[in-house]
């Protein structure tokens, strides 16, 4: 029988274990092959087409105006936000496996962006930032003429 | 180990959940990988809320089901990640199923539910039976 892990009451161990996981992954490099081995809040995924590359993050319960998204150096992109925990007066949990409370990631995108027009959506918990490649960084048909 | 039957189950422990596999089992019903929503479950003086974490699914995803004492939980997210050029991926898009088995202290025909932003908040009402009550004291004579 599979189980999830039941906590009666919030463990202050888990914040030292948050801040751990925050430190480790402060500017962790997302590169091709590395499927993240540490667990980092909150996960992403990220895909492209021609002009942009999207940024996709499950983030259940939170409002664009919970989160801040920056863009620095053409291609560092930091998300930070917050989940307020349920905490209703004289609650007793029974189980809790929901995390709350701050979170931050920084990445390094693996081409650079046009930072004055990155555009973020969040709807039904999941935050999607698109941003335009840089000009420099888009594919580019190559036309070939004959010698 | 066999389960308690209701009648002696506490108060305490109204839900149990069932045996559910964390992650990517088949679901006959919708297709594509399933996985079991986080919960919180928190008790109050008249009622049990479940809260559960459901990212991509609207409110036409959802299906609630009550039979048995099992309440079931079910969350269809739309296909977010097919037919794309993935660069880096770090958790896979599916749907989300999970049941519990409600003990007897629970008003099943007062369930009700909502759905914002991703997260299922389900009220499960106390019956009158259990909820605490006030006791007037009179003076005696």
């Amino acid at each position: 029988m599979a189980l999830t892990r039941w906590r009666a009451f919030h463990d202050p161990l888990d914040d030292v274990n948050r801040l751990q996981e925050q430190m480790s992954r402060l500017f962790s490099r997302l590169g091709a092959n590395d499927r993240a081995a540490a667990p980092a809040y909150p996960s992403l995924n990220l895909w492209q087409d021609g002009d942009y590359i999207y940024v996709e993050s499950e983030l259940p319960g939170l409002k664009l105006g919970d989160l801040e998204i920056v863009v620095t150096g053409g291609n560092q992109l930091s998300i930070k936000g917050h989940r307020e925990p349920a905490l209703p007066d004289n609650a007793v949990w029974h189980r809790q496996e929901r995390g709350y409370g701050d979170f931050s990631r920084l990445v390094r995108l693996p081409i650079d962006v046009d930072a004055d027009h990155v555009a973020a959506t969040l709807k039904n918990g999941v935050l999607t930032i698109k941003l335009p490649k840089h000009a420099e960084a888009k594919p580019r048909k190559i036309a070939v003429t004959g010698g | 180990m066999p389960e308690p039957t209701t009648q002696d189950q506490p108060l305490a422990d109204p839900v149990k959940q069932q045996a559910q596999a964390d992650l990517a089992t088949p679901e006959p019903m919708y297709g594509g990988a399933v996985f079991a929503p986080q919960v919180d479950i928190l008790e109050m003086e008249d009622e049990l809320t479940l809260l559960a974490d459901m990212p991509g699914v609207d409110l036409d995803g959802v299906d609630i089901h009550f039979e048995n004492s099992e309440l079931t939980l079910y969350g269809r997210a739309a296909r977010r990640d097919e037919g794309v050029e993935f660069i880096h991926r770090e958790y896979g898009v599916g749907n989300f199923h999970r049941a519990f088995t409600i003990g007897p202290s629970i008003d099943s025909s007062k369930i009700s539910a909502q759905l914002s932003d991703g997260v299922l908040t389900v009220h499960l009402p106390k019956t009158e039976a259990v909820k605490p009550r006030r006791i007037e004291v009179t003076a005696g004579y």
